[in-house]
């Protein structure tokens, strides 16, 4: 197989691993995401579980990074070097907050939710791309 | 403890998937990176299959446990409108959603990911609690 194709089955298997784990650790229900972010009501801390149990093994994968020269199939880790802390990144960050709490969706599992069926959840999707659109087309282009 | 497996497994299978896309093609898993660039047509070859992994996750689970998972939406069309265009727009801004800067920035000990972590989790508190104020 050439290098291409083993990137693309790679990205696909790793994919639809996601997005089982999202399905089977209840992030894919906004009424669970929502029950977290409820600490001065009914708050369900059940998606403590999620974030640990992901932090622990991507930390692990992160080791093992570490210990690598290159990727299997690239030669080179694409991964964020900046460091400094902007104000894009806090801005974006609470506007990002506010909209997962309103609609109790992250973009990970509004995009796995769609094989459900749900029009909510294609109206969020669609909402969300132009949200995104928004930024990369115009927003961060401004004066360029 | 019962309610809680799933919730820990379910993330550690995340982390698993990350750690996969990591280590066999160098990329970050993070959602909103990978749709927004798909949306500008970048890297196509890679990110359009994850994107498709990613829905296909939940009709493994189907296949797996014989219900589809839940998914209950409570907000109205305008909220989801509202919190769709506040999702898309402020993860790119902030370059990162609960995957990148959650999972693999905190896992990375990144000081952008924990401020970013800190914020989002800080101001979706703030919203759930005003919109349970507000009878929502």
């Amino acid at each position: 197989m050439t290098r291409q194709l083993l990137q693309t089955v790679a990205a696909l298997v790793s994919g639809t691993v996601f997005g089982f784990g999202l399905a089977l650790s209840g992030m894919l229900d906004p009424t669970r995401v929502q029950g977290f972010l409820d600490i001065f009501g009914a708050w369900d801390p059940s998606l403590v579980f999620v974030l640990g149990g992901a932090v622990l093994v991507a930390f692990m994968g992160i080791q093992i990074m570490d210990r690598m020269a290159r990727p299997t199939f690239d030669d080179t880790f694409h991964v964020p070097a900046k460091r400094e802390i902007d104000a894009p990144l806090v801005i974006g960050s609470a506007l990002f907050g506010l909209g997962w709490g309103i609609g109790g969706f992250c973009p990970g599992p509004a995009i796995a939710s769609l094989s459900v069926g749900l029009g909510q959840s294609f109206l969020f999707v669609a909402a969300m791309l132009v949200g995104m659109t928004i930024h990369d087309r115009m927003w961060s282009r401004r004066g360029r | 403890m019962t309610p809680y497996l799933p919730s820990l497994l379910g993330g550690m299978l995340i982390g698993l998937s990350a750690a996969m896309l990591l280590l066999l093609n160098g990329r970050i898993a993070g959602i909103s990176g990978i749709v927004g660039r798909l949306t500008q047509g970048a890297n196509v070859s890679t990110n359009l299959p994850f994107v498709a992994g990613l829905a296909l996750g939940p009709i493994v689970f189907l296949f797996a446990f014989g219900h589809w998972p839940d998914v209950q939406i409570t907000a109205g069309w305008p909220l989801i409108v509202v919190a769709g265009l506040l999702v898309g727009f402020g993860s790119r801004m902030g370059s990162g959603c609960t995957s990148g800067h959650g999972v693999l920035g905190l896992a990375r000990l990144s000081p952008r990911s924990a401020v970013a972590v800190a914020t989002f989790l800080t101001t979706g508190v703030v919203s759930v609690a005003m919109m349970r104020g507000a009878g929502l």
